[in-house]
């Protein structure tokens, strides 16, 4: 992926070979538009690989690198096809002739609020996100979604008051954005998934007795003992006990 | 698609595994665990740690003469960003009560924190608030809250985990704080993974004794960073957010009590000097700075900067000559070399086969001894399969789990692994992946005790910038905790000290003083740091650039 990066690993991940292997096939290239110029980059190229590859050092429009942030919004079309297509930089692999572009920022507010304060129900997202309520089922934010999840079922949801469907079917959302642009009624939909995420988790999921009780016995200072005594213990009679530890 | 040389192999995988999933459901270890010497041979000769070019003496600062990893020695002994001389701190920019350093999850738990213990601060961080290691975490967090386990059975686990080198206080904090950071983070509003009748759902990770990894599928890491960032933004009057704005050197005062920090803008390069009364360190690691020449699970901003400027202002490092490689790292395809498999995987009941079918270590090791017994198991019995780009790699028995808990187990609670493979045509529900060890964690870090506190007077530490806390090695889902523990303690700490300091003159005198160090160690580098970001520039691009300038890695 990353040439340098490459070369380094290859050094070690197969020492038994001293020179790189003479049969390796030269790469094959292909050519991409990179905000409307031309470059040849390699045809098994990830989108960020390929940014890279051509010469740009990223400052925005990288994070984790590995599909979790969001960071790497980018859209971009295809030769002879007039559709707009989404995709994140760091897991899409380049095509021929594609035309793109890395959204650096996608400009949207989020409202202040106290958690405390809300209810869990319709009456968080009247108040936070009224617009939600414009939505007028296009659909075009599922079709815009890298994760595949069902944007506009869960702002069909939030409609409803179900904050446990959204909740569920916004779960894997990266809040990359790349819905919010395109949406006609200019929703925020990844704010309104983490509003009911944290909604849900709050007020809604079944709370564990077990956990309030082992936070008795904490608060109780159960454990203080047996913390002293491990905390004085040497090093051998720790490793005899920990070796003889059973497991669950 | 895996290439056809491997369908052979993949066939022997099949095979085996009728036979496997038995002794799976048998409820013994489905390999014997190494003993104690067994563990310490298989370190000895196959971790990248104790090959003879993994480590070198310090010749300047704190920990001069010790033998610590080569990169981290190479970075420690490197100039500046700053010449001290240009640096007006008569009119500092910002003024706060705690400057964070990193707005990952130890630094918003600390910013919480601090606020609730009213003070206020600024987060200072590299790339967008969240673009963080703890952003990435998938298989979870540990705390002992079932009633078969308990806070100090997770003690031993962690001690014996670590080699028994981690800091008893440390350790105590971490373990006893659990239970009480699983509830924090539920209020806030983390939607954990839990059995119908509302009780934890746990899974076993490497090294642990009893379930104790609590989850939010396998996004966890991205749920409980959202929860904290979201929140740290509902209150823009108390901590402010200054995002593409690392810090690259600490200030202090006159009496060497540590003051803020100079930042850098890396959009309009511009630097600014921030005043506060307290600062938390909370950067994160250093994968990104390619130790060994290994992959990275980490993300781009990793590259250890915490380390330099507190090394530089005098504090003190601990283990910092052992590196975390995670067993399972992605080696197929190429695009996503070094991606993190989860080991929850592994807690699920997945194993690591060669090529022949069969089991080769019990899947559970502490971390740094199943990265050995794989790396063993490529390199010195040659039972490895070999990408066609000339990696090593042992198949991942993924489809198993979903014999052991009915189809749709994986879909259902590895969605992230799931898509990441779907992409390049592998499902892994039906074949197992291939992997590698990657680089994945800094083991040790900059000393603290178990207030945050370092050895410079207002300087905290949390998170995995920190060391001690795990020894010599971490076991999963003791960092996620780690940085909740620790970034809450930082939080409370700082902001009840910050209420009663009030600073002296400013300087930033010991970065020349480190200069002066440096020269008379005659070390003569071009090396700059804090790194900041890795340099992926191609050669045949950077001959090109005649006319660019390079302050370290950074055009
Ligand atoms: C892929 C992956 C999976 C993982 N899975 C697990 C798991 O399942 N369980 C577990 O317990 N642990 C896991 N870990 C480890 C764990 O996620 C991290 O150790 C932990 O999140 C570190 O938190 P932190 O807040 O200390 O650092 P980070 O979350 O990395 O935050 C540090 C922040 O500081 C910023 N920064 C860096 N330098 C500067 C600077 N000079 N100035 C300002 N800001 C700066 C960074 O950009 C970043 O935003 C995983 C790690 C990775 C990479
Ligand atoms: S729901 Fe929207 S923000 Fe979330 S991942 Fe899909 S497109 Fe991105
Ligand atoms: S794009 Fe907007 S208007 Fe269309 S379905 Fe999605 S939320 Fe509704
Ligand atoms: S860089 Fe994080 S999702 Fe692409």
């Amino acid at each position: 992926m990353m040439a340098k990066k490459k070369v380094a690993l290859k050094k070690k991940a197969r020492p038994e070979k001293a020179k790189p292997e003479p049969s390796e096939p030269p790469k094959k290239m292909t050519t991409v538009f990179i905000m409307g110029k031309a470059h040849q980059v390699p045809d098994d190229a990830t989108i960020m690989g390929a940014i890279e590859y051509a010469g740009y050092q990223i400052k925005r429009g990288a994070g984790c690198r590995e599909g979790f942030c969001g960071a790497c919004a980018t859209v971009y079309r295809m030769p002879g096809d007039y559709k707009i297509y989404t995709g994140l930089a760091c897991t899409t692999l380049v095509q021929e002739g594609m035309w793109l572009s890395q959204l650096p920022v996608i400009p949207a507010q989020k409202p202040i609020y106290e958690i405390e304060k809300l209810e869990p129900n319709v009456t968080a997202f009247q108040k936070l996100y009224p617009e939600i309520f414009r939505c007028v089922a296009c659909n075009t934010c599922t079709k815009a979604c890298p994760q595949s999840l069902e944007v506009m079922d869960y702002i069909q949801a939030a409609i409803r008051g179900d904050i446990e469907k959204v909740m569920d079917l916004s779960f894997d959302c990266l809040c990359c954005g790349l819905c919010a642009i395109r949406c006609p009624a200019e929703i925020v939909h990844y704010n309104v998934g983490l509003l009911a995420k944290r909604l849900y988790g709050r007020y809604l999921s079944k709370k564990s007795p077990e956990l309030e009780e082992r936070l008795r016995e904490v608060k109780a200072k159960k454990f203080d003992k047996e913390y002293a005594k491990l905390m004085k213990m040497k090093k051998d009679e720790l490793e005899k006990l920990y070796y003889a530890r059973d497991t669950e | 698609m895996y290439p056809e040389y491997m369908r052979e192999s993949l066939t022997l995988v099949e095979k085996t595994r009728p036979k496997r999933l038995e002794l799976e459901k048998s409820g013994k270890p489905v390999f014997r665990p190494m003993t104690a010497q067994e563990r310490e041979d298989v370190l000895n000769r196959f971790h990248p740690d104790y090959q003879p070019e993994a480590r070198r003496i310090i010749r300047v600062g704190p920990n001069k003469g010790e033998s610590i990893t080569t990169e981290v020695a190479d970075m420690l002994e490197s100039h500046s960003r700053i010449k001290p001389e240009l640096i007006d701190l008569s009119k500092p920019d910002y003024e706060t009560d705690i400057l964070i350093i990193g707005g990952g999850g130890a630094g918003c738990a600390a910013a919480i924190l601090a606020m609730q213990n009213g003070a206020k601060s600024i987060i200072s961080t590299k790339l967008r608030l969240g673009d963080a290691n703890s952003m990435m975490s998938q298989g979870g967090m540990q705390a002992a809250v079932k009633p078969q386990d308990s806070p100090t059975r997770h003690y031993l686990d962690a001690l014996g985990g670590g080699h028994f080198d981690n800091k008893p206080d440390l350790v105590r904090a971490l373990t006893e704080d659990g239970p009480e950071v699983v509830k924090w983070l539920e209020e806030l509003g983390v939607v954990w993974d839990k059995n119908p009748d509302g009780s934890m759902y746990v899974l076993h990770g490497g090294g642990t004794s009893r379930k104790r990894m609590h989850s939010c599928r396998d996004y966890t890491g991205a749920v409980i960073m959202r929860t904290l960032m979201d929140e740290v933004r509902n209150h823009p009057d108390k901590v402010t957010i200054l995002e593409f704005m690392p810090t690259i050197e600490l200030i202090l005062d006159s009496r060497g009590r540590c003051a803020g920090g100079i930042l850098y803008n890396m959009e309009t390069e511009e630097y600014f000097a921030v005043k506060a009364k307290a600062t938390i360190i909370a950067t994160g690691g250093y994968g990104r700075l390619h130790i060994r020449g290994f992959d990275t699970t980490n993300h781009y901003g990793a590259t250890g900067d915490g380390l330099v400027i507190a090394y530089r202002a005098g504090a003190n490092l601990l283990y910092m000559d052992s590196v975390q490689y995670h067993p399972t790292g992605a080696v197929f395809p190429e695009q996503i070399a070094g991606f993190l498999i989860t080991e929850k995987i592994r807690g699920a009941g997945g194993q690591p086969i060669n090529k022949f079918g069969e089991l080769f270590v019990f899947p559970r090791e502490p971390r740094d001894v199943e990265s050995a017994a794989l790396i063993r198991e490529c390199l010195e019995r040659k039972n490895g399969i070999q990408t066609p780009s000339g990696r090593w790699g042992v198949w991942l028995d993924s489809p198993l789990i979903e014999t052991i808990e009915g189809s749709g187990y994986l879909e259902k609670n590895f969605p992230a692994m799931v898509r990441q493979f779907i992409r390049y045509n592998i499902d892994i529900t039906k074949e197992p992946m291939l992997v590698y060890p990657s680089l994945h964690y800094q083991n040790g870090g900059i000393e603290t005790n178990d207030r945050c506190e370092t050895n410079i007077p207002g300087l905290y530490v949390a998170g995995e910038a920190s060391g001690g806390v795990h020894g010599r090695n971490r076991l999963m889902g003791n960092s996620v905790l780690d940085y909740n523990v620790f970034g809450r303690r930082a939080g409370k700490y700082a902001a009840q000290y910050a209420k009663s300091v009030s600073l002296s003159k400013l300087t930033v005198d010991h970065v020349a003083d480190y200069e002066d160090e440096l020269k008379k160690a005659r070390i003569k580098t071009d090396r700059v740091a804090p790194v900041l970001l890795p340099f992926y520039t191609p050669e045949e691009v950077r001959k090109r650039q005649l006319t660019a300038h390079y302050e370290g890695t950074l055009r």
